[in-house]
């Protein structure tokens, strides 16, 4: 996801091409940058006072505020769902702000152009904010050191911050007094505000240390509210009847007769979407949540079906291995230069792979709900939404009515991990408000959510890679089949490729590694099949989900067959030359930092000793996300295999991150733990096919994610670094299947090239390679 | 009407004795941190006490709890400040926290059962209690830290 957060968080990013302005207002004072469409208020009802302020048209995005009683509000345009984002924003504040940290409060904000492009995902919020918040934190310490030295009547130069106060000698003057005495209209150049002195991170006060997130106590109690705890006044509940396919079903009657006799039913609709996000839908109406189930089981449709209502898994993967027979299918990724047809003629060797994966379900514990009414010409759409940029151009074209005239209201996230980047589940909410003229509360069962899912896409891989007399590697090609989310969700995030096909990064990024394999070509098709079948979506870690359970399978089974430790194989590889060198910001040292976290997880976990019989470790490392955003990571899995069965049991996983500067620690370690975890799951336990058309899986009767008796022991570890802090939330998901992979190879010597790895599968690979009886 | 008390206080509901106690809870009574997740009982996010048993109220029709004595996740303690919700906070279990509600009425549950779980008795008891956030390794500590501080105050 991180491509789109950047582009986009570019112009969040370019707020710091604009002033910066600090006024004081009725109630307090705010901070935050000039030329900017409305006024926002960190307060409740306090309007920006023209006598105090800098100038008639201050009209800042106002980043945070701080009030009479010396309390910090910061505004956080990033979306809750379980990472402490806004406790991560608030520390960066914080700390160049010299706030007391007891007095920061955090705010999530209602969607607004001033906010800039509002997507969370990509584990790139710390990396995108990092630059505004510590800015826009030390422009507050120094107009309120400048106001404070006033009211001590001291020079500015005797004067210090620390601990939201100003201090000279013996005295001091809080926030709090100092917003409320002095007049704090100051204005900061762009120059003046990229000239401002960021700490070094050795002074920094927060950032680094331990915390707790804002938003914990109230999950605690049950007072947090998500999207689906919503209620509006005159509100009905709906619940959806969902065509047979995700596009292309057209209604062709409905017959309510039987669920008339519900008590409370009101209606069925069906909603015409001009959008084509959710053709085929009918709205089931009542006044209770539960009529509207029960009438939604008694209401019938016809339906004049799409054509993928037959679709299969098979078919999928029939269709992939064909668009990779054909080499003129897809884009070609720029990889540097290089010869890679010449290199693998000259091979002496060359190996190849096959890797496959099936689809993955977000399952994200809230089922997808929004509450949609219209009120004096304004849309609004109460949801939790991780991507509001995304989805509001469509919600104004569904509704025919200018994007202007949406607003969508922040709620806490029930689960992220990507659902909520698409938000298709807006648009039949706001459709049925709009038909009906009264506020509509839609709740999707959990089967109606796994349904309309937009899972990771299934994919097949191809890898080839080549090597001399020597041993050194030539040339390498992979080629990747999967569903494309950006195709169908966000097209402008398209790439072109260096053939001028297109392609979408987010199918693809993992392949573009950091190994030095002499001419490297990557190459990304889109399943056209899979495209309209379901809705491909962006799912915790994207493609490096897959690809880099590819690569890091087949560089195991390259190591393997050159006869060379896999820890040493990878090491060699990551020498940092050419591309692989790295640059400022974001990837100072390049390979050698991923090189760096693979000998450091090695040796914590012992490689190299022996191991009881059917035991293995494997390894294995990545990027994380993208190559322009690395955070390095390498894992190793020690597994148990029962031959008997197949049964894999994983008995530790030990992990290794660099992710730069870690803001704050225990958060950093909780999406640590949960990514872990998630990677673990994806490799044992998860996984649906296609059947007739849909996911065959739809609730955990039969989908099995991990649980409380399936965890391991885990020993986790970052790399103390003063670099750039990057993301988190990912990257550590993307290395568990792989080195559970490789030790069931260094188990019991099978290779599994499929995900999810079900005991079956394993008992067939060693059945076939007739093994079971041995030790 | 179907008569109950929910955290201690008595309500008369009038719905269909077939609604499940979920979204009584929810959309009747209003308390909204009891949460909907599966529908089928199998993911624990609505958990509540019936009786002081941990009951999957999505599953639980209110016909079924006629007279019954209720206690949702806002009643465990009145200033939510129940020991297992007190070590919640401390080793900040919570991710999205949508499924923690439940986690920790079941965990009060079990520490009345088993006072000092071992990890046996916590995967036996929390397996049924999913999270999607996978916090599971801080749910273990917690329960186990809630335990001892529970000793300590009946000591």
């Amino acid at each position: 996801m991180s491509r789109i957060q950047r582009d986009f968080e570019g112009e969040t990013v370019n707020h710091s091409r604009r002033s910066f302005l600090v006024a004081t207002v009725a109630t307090g004072a705010l901070f935050g940058f000039s030329n900017t469409a409305s006024a926002l208020n960190a307060f409740s009802s306090a309007q920006p006072d023209s006598v105090k302020s800098p100038g008639p048209n201050f009209e800042p995005t106002v980043w945070f505020g701080i009030d009479h009683n010396g309390i910090v509000s910061v505004n956080v345009p990033k979306a809750e769902m379980g990472q402490h984002i806004g406790t991560a924003i608030a520390r960066i504040l914080a700390d160049e702000l010299e706030a007391d940290w007891e007095m920061v409060r955090i705010v999530g904000v209602d969607t607004d152009p001033k906010w800039g492009f509002m997507v969370t995902g990509g584990s790139t919020s710390v990396w995108a904010t990092f630059p505004v918040f510590s800015r826009a934190g030390a422009a507050g310490r120094i107009a309120l050191i400048e106001q404070g030295a006033k009211l001590l009547g001291v020079p500015v130069a005797a004067c210090t911050a620390r601990g939201g106060a100003v201090h000279s000698g013996t005295r001091s003057i809080d926030y709090g007094q100092i917003v409320s005495r002095g007049n704090l209209g100051r204005r900061f150049s762009a120059d003046e505000l990229k000239a401002l002195p960021i700490k070094p991170a050795s002074t920094r006060t927060l950032i680094g240390k331990q915390t707790r997130a804002l938003d914990v106590p109230h999950k605690t109690t049950g007072a947090a509210v998500y999207g689906i705890d919503v209620d509006i006044s005159g509100m009905v509940y709906g619940r959806p009847k969902l065509p047979p396919t995700r596009y292309g079903s057209k209604v062709v009657s409905i017959d309510d007769s039987a669920a008339r006799s519900v008590k409370g039913y009101i209606r069925s609709i069906a909603l015409d979407d001009a959008s084509d996000t959710v053709p085929g839908w009918v709205m089931v109406l009542a006044d209770s949540y539960y009529a509207a189930l029960r009438a939604t089981n008694l209401v019938k449709v016809t339906w004049q079906s799409g054509d993928t209502s037959t679709v299969s898994e098979k078919q999928l993967f029939d269709h992939a291995a064909a668009l990779i027979a054909d080499s003129s299918q897809g884009a070609l990724l720029d990889t540097g230069a290089g010869d890679v047809d010449g290199g693998f003629k000259n091979a002496k060797r060359t190996l190849q792979g096959v890797y496959t994966t099936t689809g993955v379900l977000h399952f994200q514990l809230e089922p997808v709900n929004a509450v949609a009414l219209e009120k004096d010409g304004v849309f609004e759409i109460h949801t939790g939404n991780q991507a509001q940029g995304f989805i509001l151009p469509v919600l104004a074209k569904a509704l025919r009515v200018p994007v202007e005239r949406i607003v969508m209201r922040t709620y806490l996230i029930g689960g992220g991990f990507g659902r909520r980047l698409n938000g298709d589940y807006a648009v039949p909410a706001a459709l049925a408000a709009q038909k009906i003229g009264r506020p509509v509360k839609m709740v999707l069962t959990r089967e109606d959510d796994t349904q309309l899912d937009s899972l990771r896409s299934p994919t097949l891989q191809q890898l080839r890679l080549g090597w001399d007399d020597n041993g050194k590697t030539l040339a390498m090609e992979h080629v990747a089949v999967a569903g494309w989310p950006s195709l169908t969700m966000f097209p402008g995030n398209l790439k072109k490729g260096t053939n001028g096909a297109p392609y979408d990064p987010f199918s693809i990024s993992g392949a573009d590694h950091w190994y030095e394999v002499g001419a490297l070509r990557v190459r990304a098709i889109n399943n056209d099949l899979a495209q309209k079948s379901f809705r491909p979506g962006w799912l915790r870690a994207v493609a490096p989900g897959w690809t880099n359970w590819a690569l890091e399978s087949f560089m195991d089974e390259v190591s393997h067959v050159q006869r060379i430790d896999p820890v040493t194989f990878r090491v060699k590889h990551l020498n940092a030359t050419g591309r692989n060198a790295g640059a400022k910001p974001n990837a100072v040292g390049g390979a050698l930092r991923q090189a760096n976290v693979v000998r450091r997880v090695a040796a914590r976990a012992g490689w190299g000793r022996t191991m009881p019989p059917d035991t293995g470790l494997g390894l294995a490392s990545s990027f994380g996300q993208e190559r322009d955003m690395p955070t390095w990571c390498a894992c190793v899995a020690q597994v148990k295999v029962d031959r008997q069965t197949g049964v894999v049991t994983v008995e530790k996983l030990w992990m290794e991150i660099d992710a730069g500067s870690i803001i704050d620690p225990d958060g950093a370690m909780a999406q640590a733990q949960g990514g872990t975890l998630w990677g673990l799951s994806m490799a044992l336990y998860e996984g649906t096919e296609f059947v007739n058309g849909n996911v065959k899986d739809k609730n955990l009767d039969t989908y099995t994610p991990l649980r409380m008796a399936d965890v391991p022991e885990m020993d986790i570890a970052f790399v103390e670094s003063a670099e750039v802090p990057v993301g988190l939330g990912e990257p550590p998901t993307t290395v568990v299947a792989p080195a559970i992979g490789n030790a069931i190879f260094a188990a019991v010597g099978v290779r599994m090239r499929h995900l999810p790895i079900r005991a079956s599968a394993v008992k067939l690979a060693l059945d076939q390679a007739g093994t079971t009886k041995a030790g | 009407m179907t008569r109950l008390r929910i955290n201690g206080r008595a309500v008369t509901i009038n719905a269909d004795e077939q609604t499940p106690l979920l979204w009584v809870i929810r959309d009747e009574i209003g308390l909204k941190g009891t949460k909907f997740g599966c529908g089928i009982g199998m993911c624990g996010a609505c958990t509540v006490h019936v009786g002081g048993r941990p009951t999957r109220s999505c599953v639980t029709q209110l016909g079924a709890v006629e007279g019954a004595d209720i206690t949702t996740i806002e009643g465990l303690d009145p200033q939510g400040d129940h020991p297992v919700q007190r070590v919640w906070r401390e080793i900040q279990v919570p991710q999205c926290g949508y499924c923690q509600s439940g986690q920790i009425m079941q965990a009060a549950a079990m520490l009345k059962d088993f006072p000092e779980p071992t990890d046996a008795d916590i995967d036996a008891v929390m397996t049924g209690n999913l999270c999607r956030c996978m916090t599971y390794s801080r749910i273990r500590q917690a329960i186990k830290q809630a335990a001892s501080a529970m000793a300590e105050s009946k000591a």
